[in-house]
């Protein structure tokens, strides 16, 4: 657990007036406040300690413990001490022990209102922001599923604070995508509803195609005489394997559409997005002594 | 308290320790919905997470009205390019 310079991180000096103070904590909050950096974690994070640091500084008891104690925070037991032995009197309001024991690491956790190990263990911890409250917390969470688990519509169930939640998921879901489960968060105070659980899915490719919105790419290699002659070539969609006619000549990098053979269009059902095959035609390699006299004649011939 | 999804302006403003006042002037501004019925006006309870939103950033960093607009629209700009840059990041370019 390292010591904070609450100062610095608002940039202000340790003489800073209660009304310079409020002015940096509020430059400082209208740039990384949560509501205004949306997806960001790091604005989040930097928002909860310009807010730490706010509750602090904002503070007179506090701000005086900190000046106090911040700098030696390590040797807070021995200057207890020597107060306790100078005067009694002289025992911080609702100081108990030694105020600096407690975590080992300085992190951040949650959401807005967590603070610090530092902060916790010299004030006890909670403060924050006394917004009135009616409507539950929201609860924001993120699911991480495969490729192939997004091309069906499926069940899925999922702990969240203690909780079973089992949800259907529908087909053709984005990565990034957020869906709102509503009721599913805090409880409400005085009768008010609960909060809302926001899911953000994230989705790991398993498979060997390229998903650009409800459409599907991939490269599928081609024998050289196949392409030459023409033929026939099973395909792996993710629906399943199709058949299709290679034309003879087929030149390599040919991009072929298979309509409807992409990914699900997110709540409509049995629509689907496009597939687009692109050959990637191999080369026979190894060749023996006849393979290389009848290319030869071959190269002869043009 | 009744059980219902939506609740009277004097009720929220009773909840939230806000003005009436403030939550007119959102309605006014367009950024939250408030329903007219009879004698009474309403916010409806899917109303509040937005209400919520406002109210930090009016209160806590001091936004007024005008600057909430604004702060909206840009939001929703915000959230449109990010939904953009989420699924050109997760195409890998295969030509």
């Amino acid at each position: 657990m390292d010591y904070i310079d609450y100062y610095k991180t608002l940039g202000v000096s340790k003489d800073a007036s209660p009304e310079d103070i409020k002015k940096a904590y509020r430059k400082l909050a209208r740039k990384h406040h949560p509501d205004l950096n949306p997806d960001n974690p790091e604005a989040g994070r930097t928002f909860q300690q310009i807010n730490e640091a706010h509750e602090v500084l904002s503070d007179p008891e506090k701000r005086k413990k900190y000046d106090q104690y911040g700098k030696d925070w390590k040797h807070a037991d021995q200057f207890e001490e020597a107060r306790r032995q100078q005067s009694a009197y002289e025992s911080q309001a609702g100081y108990e022990g030694n105020p600096f024991g407690g975590g080992q690491h300085y992190t951040y956790t949650g959401e807005g209102g967590d603070f610090s190990d530092f902060f916790s263990s010299m004030f006890g911890g909670g403060g924050g922001r006394k917004q009135s409250r009616f409507r539950g917390q929201d609860i924001h969470a993120k699911l991480e599923i495969t490729l192939t688990e997004a091309y069906t519509t499926h069940k899925q169930t999922f702990t969240i604070n203690g909780q079973n939640i089992r949800i259907t998921l529908p087909a053709g879901i984005e990565d990034g995508q957020e869906i709102k489960l509503a009721h599913y968060g805090g409880p409400g105070v005085n009768g008010g509803p609960k909060g809302d659980l926001y899911i953000t899915f994230g989705i790991k490719n398993d498979t060997n195609f390229t998903r650009k919105g409800n459409d599907l790419y991939c490269d599928v290699p081609l024998d050289l005489y196949k392409a030459l002659l023409g033929g026939e070539q099973i395909v792996d969609t993710l629906g399943g394997k199709v058949k299709l006619k290679i034309a003879p000549e087929t030149q390599n990098g040919l991009k072929v559409r298979l309509k409807g053979k992409g990914f699900p269009v997110y709540k409509q059902e049995g629509v689907f997005g496009d597939l687009y095959v692109t050959w990637q035609i191999r080369l026979p390699t190894h060749l023996s002594e006849k393979e290389k006299a009848l290319f030869q004649q071959l190269s002869e011939e043009r | 308290m009744e059980n219902t999804d939506k609740l009277t302006v004097e009720q929220c403003s009773q909840h939230y320790n806000i003005a009436t006042s403030f939550l007119f002037d959102l309605d006014d501004h367009g950024l939250i919905v408030l329903m007219r019925e009879e004698q009474s006006t309403y916010l409806h309870y899917d109303q509040l997470p937005l209400l919520e939103k406002y109210m930090r950033l009016h209160f806590d960093l001091l936004i007024n009205m005008e600057g909430l607009e604004a702060v909206s629209h840009l939001l929703e700009r915000v959230q449109l390019l990010q939904t953009t840059i989420r699924r050109l990041g997760g195409e890998v370019p295969c030509y």
